[in-house]
Order: structure tokens, then C-alpha cells, then sequence
């Protein structure tokens, strides 16, 4: 004790040892830790030997060590995957057997349907649809009760099967506008009275049309878009009377429209995805506020 | 008890201030077993009370049934984590309503201060349950072992079979106890007697198990082995404890302005014209304390206010024929007042204090209800009185059935080909009652707007009838379509979900959004 003393200086008001360590006259005293605080360090220590043995734990250049129990994360989680999709097992194989018009009229399966489409939506089509599914400028809003296509369930799922002017689908959805004014099947002072005349239709403000327009029309666009120019879901002729437009719906876009038409085009997902997913995305598009 | 002559002096225990604060150990130094003795009077009277109340009301809540019909369990007191309901009683909280959770959790707190600041650390003292039972474990000691000398002396012996079965008795009892109130903590979480059986059968899941294990481990180390150094070391409440103490609060203390100058030889001092104390230094005091310190050194962080010393000691005074309360309950204004009296020219001189004739001068301050009613502890008690009043209050006009509504951010209108905006939302209709209910869900103060849900109702109506399965939330899609007409951007109209039954009733105010330029 006494050759300690000469060593090290204690302080005189704790007894303590300082560490030497002193700033502006204050020095550090050397308090040691508490013993169960040691303890439960040594305790962390044995810990994570006992857990680096048991568990992977070091990570290696292109692994980790293994660890003697085989634990795998990655395992677990194919495993809670799995036994998920066990527990939907029955439900997934109602809605694969069960005709779209049977889930529509069973609550609880057309939201579990609606549930998973609204998931496979996120990742397949809200690239071009939008998260909410409204559209854009050319990709058509599906919350909306005009539809180009059909939007009876059955619609819907032909349509998402096969798509719109799929180049690999021979059963697609398929149909061209002409292009007009490129084509020269209209001249300019028709394609411009022709603009007026569909602007007019659904209220657009717009130069009034000649009195040859209804029949320039009756002639050139009636045979797909109908007499009443309401449109033809079997021919994919949207209805020009709504107030609802693929593209913008201005007479600029009209115009472009009537000279050189677009042709948007839609995957046949048919080719990617199952049926049961085909089937879900289906009846949450169907659900999502314009199904018929 | 009548005056047995002031010669009866007790004799001296042999016993030192494991935690002394005149000389502390150092913090690298071995711990220093405490052997408690066991103290009688009035105090330690009020822990065996406490004591009862807290583990009865701990071991025998889970099996109290509460019939609540068929759609709901019929434990009294159940926290059902899985199905996120908590039972208490004729209440059902739901995870919406968890602001009563909250505000329990606010009271406690305001609660601790407002016991703190008016008599200390009586919850270290009485309620807490490293206290609670840690005063259970030394009960199954003393009955085995006997109390202080006897356990010391055991503890000194050497190694032979009667030892070694009362140590192993001991330590069993302690870990069956462990075992209980591990066991006890699970039956909150699930249908007890179902659980017991479980457990009995080994069929319970394995987290009942690991929770028992674990708990029996805390319990009996916390209660068994280490005691006093959960609450010196361990426990952040002494350490807070001074920021919520003033000078009117009241805290156990040795009142020196009597007690010194101590002696056991008070006749030959007082003859030799010296100042003589109360204390007569018999340690009784130190040797009953279960945290191992010696109250006459004052205020220390480890007293936790049990007041055993102060059974202790008025034992000892009544017997020496002397006033009870050399250490008590006193302020710290009370004490500083009585200390400067007493201290003269020469020390603390208690002959200041006494009348000549026997009893007190009047000048000397004795604790009275003032120390607990004073501003700062009724503003406390208004404080955690009107919390508990507000949840009152909520708690009767709690409805039970409950309406949320969000609204679609994405797109926020939908332009319909007729014409018309359509609006869609998010319904959820809650039922919090443990039966079946019949549900209108209608819309107001939109003109000429009508509701669809998907699969619900084809045709557009403005109102729908819904059953909504007890204890449950109905997830509804709804869709609101109003005639362009003359919409403004934001309109604000209300949705209603009515019961038929009981005529309970949910509204929320919900926006209509329509574009900017409406034709």
C-alpha cells in the first residue's frame, strides 16, 4: 500500500487514485467500474463467442461464416413465404376454379382477390397506369367508367390476358385507326371540320363545324365509332361524346389524332403471369370504381 | 408497557452499516451480505398489509371471470396481444382507443410525484415490487434459518447436511416462489385456466415457457440474491428521487437534536454534567435495516424509507420509558428548525429542547398535515385528478361504434363519362360491442351525390345497410359520385354510421374533391 502511494497520488477527498490525467487543475479519478457491471461485460463477452459459434455472425468476402446451427434468415423467409402461401392454399384455389362472376359474388374472396391485385398492380402495371391507376396522357384512367375495351369483368380480364396490339398474342386486342390526313383520306379542310365537329361533340370549344360535317362523318368515322358517335367497345372505338380523352382532349390533339393516329399498345400479361394473378388484377381493376 | 427504569438499557447488537455513508467501499470491494432483523410496530405492520394487498391483487387477478357472451373471452383482466383487445373488467380497449393506456401511464407518473413529494419514497418503501418481494424472500429465510444471529451464525458454520438442506430448502422455496410469479405474469395474456393446463400438459406455445423461465430467473435474483443492490445499483428512481423531494417532504430521519450526543453510559455522563441524548446506541436501528445502512448518518441515496429503523427504535424507547419518534417521519424543515435549536455553544445540547418539568419547549417544530396538504402536492393532485376525471368522463361518453374514413390521395377525383367527379374512399366501420349490429352508412350534405360500393349495392343510393360481425372492423369501399353542376373545388359533407339498436352513432367530416375548372 505504501509503495502504491508513492507511485500513484490519491485524492485526498475520496481516497480514490487518479489516473494522472488532469485538466485545469481537476484530475481524473480512477474509479473502477462496478463489479456486477464487469460482470455483465464478461457476461456480453461469453455471449458472443457462444453466439458467433452457434449463428453466422463474420462476415467473409462473398459469405459469412455459417455458424454450427444452420440458421438462415434468408431460409426463415422462404419458409414464412411458404407457409403463407399454404395457409391461402384454399383460397387461391377457389379463385383459380371459380369463374370471375362466382368471386365477384363472395365477399370475402373478392377482397382477398382485390387485395392481391391491388400488390400485383404496384408491380406489374403502375409503370404506365399510374399507382392509383389514373392514366396519363395516352395510358387510359381506370378508376373511370369509360372504357375503350369493355369494362365488364370478363372485359377486363381479356384484355389484361391478352392485351392491346400485343405484336406475340394473336388474340389480342387489335384494331387501327386510319391515319387520315398522312393517308390522304381526308384533306385538310375535311380533317379541320372534322376537328370542329367531334370537338363539338363532347363540348370542347372549338370553331363551329360546316353542315357537311355529320356527313363526312356518317361516312368515315360512324363505321367504328357509331352513328351516334358513342363508341364500340368490341372494336376498341372509344365513345367521342364524354368528356373523357385518351389524349388530352383538345382540338390540337384531336387534330393529331385524325392526321396521324396513335396507337397505344398493352403487354398480353397471359404471357408473364398466371391465372390466378390474371384473375386477381382483373377484379381489383374491375373494383376500382368504373366496373360494369 | 410501563417504565421499567431507564437502567434497562438494550443490549448492543453487534452490527455495522454494511452501506455506511461515513466510510463507502469501495465499488471494487465484495458485497457485504445483510442480515436483517426482524423488526415489529406500526410500520412494519403496513408493509405486511401492502404486502398482502399487491401480491393478491398480483396472483389472483388473472382467475377473476367476467361474462361478456359469446363473442368474447370471459377473463376479468386480459391482454389479448393477438387479437390487440385488453380486457379490464366491463371496459374493452381497442388499438384506437390506447390514449386510456397513455393516460393511466400519465397518472402513475404524476401519481409518483405526487406521493414523492409528499411522503418520500414511500413507494420504494412499501409498494414496489423488488420490495414487495424481497420482504417475501426473507420471510421464507428467517423461517428456515431463523432470524439475524441465527443466520449469521449459519452462514458462518461450517458445511454440514443440516446446512446444507436448509440452503437447499431456502433456495428452493425462493425459485418455487420465482416459478409463481413468472406463472402468474403469462395468465394475463391468455385464458388462465385453459393456459394452466396447457403449461401442466406441456402443450402451451414455447414464449409462455421462456417467459416463466425468464421471470423465475429475475425473481429470484433480484428478490433472492441481490436485494438491496437492485435499488442502490440498478434502479434509476433513488436518483431521481432528490429532484422530487423538497424540505416539506416527508422522509425517514434520526433527529439528532435528541439523539446526541449518544451513549450507552448516559446516567455517569449526565452526572458528570455532560449533554446526554436519546440514543443510547443500541444499533437496533442498523440491524433491522434491509439496505444495510445506518440512518443516524442522515439522507442517503440507499434508504428506500421502509421506516423499519423507526419501529426499531420506538421499540426500544418505549422500553426505556423515553418518547417514541427519535427517528421518524420529520421534515426537512422540521428537522433544520429542531437543530438549531437544540445546537448551542458546545454541539447539539438536548437540554435545549426538554422543559425541565418532562415533555418538549414549545418552540420545537412536530410534523402535522401541513407537510402533506400544501400547494405543491394539491396542484399535483388536481393535476392527476383531473386526468383521471377527463378519462372518466371519455370513458362514459365512449362510443362503440366507430367510423374512420380516408380519403383516396391517388387520384384524388375521377372524372365519370357522364360528367359527374367521383370521390373515392377508405371506410372503416367499427364495432366494438360483443354483438352482431345492424349498420346504416349514409352520406349528408352533398347534393345530388350518391354512393357505390364495389359488390355492396349496384345501383347508386345514399344510403347502405350493413352488418357488422361483433368485435370487428368492416373495411368498406365506397365510392361518392356528385353532378359536376356547381361543385367547388372542396366541399365538406359528412359521413354517418348509425345502429339500429342502442342508436349509437359515428360521424366524420370528409372532404368532396372536384378539378379546379368544373364544366
Amino acid at each position: 500500500m505504501t509503495d502504491r502511494q508513492t507511485e500513484k497520488e490519491v485524492d485526498a477527498l475520496t481516497g480514490t487514485e487518479t489516473t494522472g490525467h488532469e485538466w485545469d487543475g481537476i484530475k481524473e479519478l480512477n474509479t473502477p467500474m462496478p463489479r456486477w457491471w464487469l460482470w455483465t461485460f464478461y457476461g456480453t463477452i461469453v455471449f458472443a463467442v457462444v453466439y458467433t459459434v452457434l449463428f453466422p455472425a463474420w462476415p467473409l468476402i462473398s459469405s459469412a461464416t455459417g455458424g454450427v446451427l444452420g440458421y438462415s434468415s434468408r431460409a426463415d423467409l422462404h419458409q414464412n413465404l411458404a407457409d403463407v402461401q399454404t395457409a391461402n392454399q384454399a383460397v387461391i384455389e377457389r379463385i383459380a376454379t371459380l369463374p370471375l362472376q362466382d368471386i365477384l359474388a363472395d365477399t370475402e374472396l373478392t377482397r382477398f382477390a382485390s387485395a392481391a391485385g391491388a400488390s400485383a398492380f404496384k408491380v406489374n402495371c403502375s409503370q404506365c397506369h399510374g399507382t392509383g391507376a389514373a392514366g396519363a396522357s395516352g395510358y387510359p384512367n381506370l378508376n373511370d367508367d369509360s372504357w375503350i375495351w369493355g369494362g365488364t369483368i370478363d372485359d377486363i380480364h381479356y384484355t389484361i390476358s391478352h392485351g392491346v396490339r400485343s405484336a406475340t398474342d394473336p388474340d389480342t386486342r387489335f384494331n387501327l385507326m386510319p391515319n387520315f390526313g398522312v393517308d390522304g383520306m381526308l384533306d385538310r379542310a375535311q380533317i379541320k371540320d372534322m376537328v370542329a365537329y367531334v370537338a363539338g361533340l363532347s363540348g370542347i370549344e372549338a370553331d363551329p363545324a360546316s353542315p357537311d360535317a355529320h356527313q363526312t362523318f356518317l361516312d368515315n368515322c360512324a363505321g367504328c365509332h357509331g352513328e351516334d358517335a358513342r363508341g364500340m367497345a368490341e372494336l376498341g372505338a372509344p365513345d367521342l361524346t364524354d368528356a373523357i380523352w385518351l389524349y388530352e382532349g383538345s382540338v390540337a390533339s384531336i387534330e393529331a389524332q385524325l392526321t396521324q393516329a396513335r396507337h397505344g399498345m398493352m403487354p398480353a400479361w397471359s404471357e408473364k403471369l398466371d391465372d390466378v394473378t390474371i384473375k386477381e388484377l382483373a377484379i381489383y381493376v374491375h373494383g376500382l370504381g368504373g366496373g360494369q | 408497557m410501563t417504565t421499567k427504569t431507564t437502567d434497562a438499557v438494550p443490549p448492543r447488537i453487534d452490527v455495522e452499516a454494511v452501506n455506511s455513508a461515513r466510510t463507502r467501499q469501495p465499488l471494487y470491494a465484495a458485497r457485504r451480505k445483510i442480515f436483517p432483523k426482524r423488526a415489529q410496530g406500526t410500520f412494519r405492520r403496513l408493509k405486511w398489509i401492502v404486502m398482502a394487498i399487491t401480491l393478491t391483487i398480483y396472483y389472483v387477478t388473472p382467475w377473476l371471470r367476467w361474462d361478456r357472451g359469446e363473442y368474447a373471452p370471459d377473463q376479468a383482466v386480459l391482454l389479448d396481444l393477438a387479437n390487440r383487445r385488453f380486457y379490464f373488467f366491463f371496459l374493452e380497449i381497442w388499438p384506437q382507443e390506447f390514449y386510456y393506456v397513455a393516460g393511466l401511464l400519465v397518472m402513475a407518473g404524476v401519481g409518483l410525484f405526487l406521493v414523492t413529494s409528499t411522503v418520500g419514497r414511500a413507494w420504494c418503501g412499501y409498494a414496489c415490487p423488488q420490495t414487495v418481494w424481497v420482504d417475501l424472500f426473507l420471510v421464507v429465510e428467517r423461517a428456515i434459518e431463523g432470524d439475524r444471529n441465527a443466520r449469521i451464525k449459519l452462514e458462518n458454520a461450517p458445511w454440514t447436511a443440516s446446512k446444507l438442506a436448509k440452503r437447499v430448502s431456502k433456495h428452493g422455496i425462493w425459485l418455487l416462489i420465482g416459478v409463481l410469479t413468472g406463472g402468474a405474469w403469462v395468465f394475463y395474456f391468455a385464458d388462465a385456466p385453459t393456459l394452466l393446463v396447457d403449461i401442466v400438459t406441456l402443450k402451451a406455445p414455447l414464449v409462455a415457457y421462456a417467459t416463466i423461465a425468464t421471470l423465475t430467473a429475475t425473481t429470484y435474483t433480484f428478490g433472492g440474491l441481490m436485494r438491496e443492490q437492485v435499488c442502490t445499483y440498478m434502479c434509476p428512481w433513488p436518483r431521481i428521487q432528490a429532484a422530487m423531494l423538497d424540505e416539506h417532504s416527508l422522509t425517514v430521519t434520526y433527529n439528532d437534536w435528541r439523539g446526541e450526543p449518544r451513549g450507552k453510559h448516559a446516567k455517569k455522563a449526565a452526572a458528570n454534567g455532560q449533554a446526554v441524548g436519546d440514543c443510547v446506541d443500541c444499533n437496533a436501528c442498523v440491524a433491522v435495516c434491509p439496505m444495510g445502512i445506518d440512518i443516524r448518518d442522515g439522507q442517503q441515496l440507499e434508504c428506500i424509507t421502509c421506516a423499519l429503523c423507526i419501529d426499531a427504535c420506538d421499540d426500544v424507547m418505549t422500553r426505556l420509558g423515553r418518547d417514541r419518534g427519535l427517528i421518524s417521519y420529520t421534515t426537512l424543515n422540521d428537522y433544520d428548525t429542531n437543530m438549531k435549536l437544540a445546537t448551542g455553544p458546545r454541539g447539539i445540547d438536548p437540554s435545549r429542547v426538554r422543559r425541565p418539568e418532562g415533555g418538549w419547549v414549545d418552540a420545537l417544530r412536530h410534523t402535522n398535515w401541513r407537510s402533506v396538504v400544501r400547494l405543491r402536492t394539491l396542484v399535483y393532485f388536481g393535476v392527476w385528478g383531473l386526468i383521471g376525471l377527463a378519462m372518466l368522463v371519455a370513458l362514459s361518453m365512449r362510443s362503440e361504434l366507430g367510423l374512420n374514413v380516408l380519403h383516396d390521395r391517388n387520384p384524388l377525383y375521377v372524372l365519370l363519362s357522364d360528367g359527374s367527379i367521383q370521390n373515392g374512399y377508405d371506410v372503416k366501420i367499427l364495432n366494438m360491442t360483443n354483438a352482431p349490429r345492424a349498420v346504416t352508412f349514409t352520406i349528408e350534405g352533398l347534393p345530388g351525390a350518391t354512393i357505390t360500393s364495389p359488390n355492396m349495392a349496384d345501383e347508386a343510393t345514399t344510403a347502405l345497410s350493413l352488418q357488422v360481425e361483433p368485435d370487428l372492423v368492416l373495411p368498406l369501399r365506397i365510392y361518392v359520385r356528385a353532378p359536376a353542376g356547381d361543385l367547388a373545388a372542396r366541399t365538406d359533407f359528412l359521413m354517418t354510421a348509425r345502429a339500429s339498436v342502442g342508436e349509437a352513432i359515428a360521424t366524420q367530416q370528409v372532404r368532396f374533391e372536384a378539378p379546379e375548372t368544373v364544366k
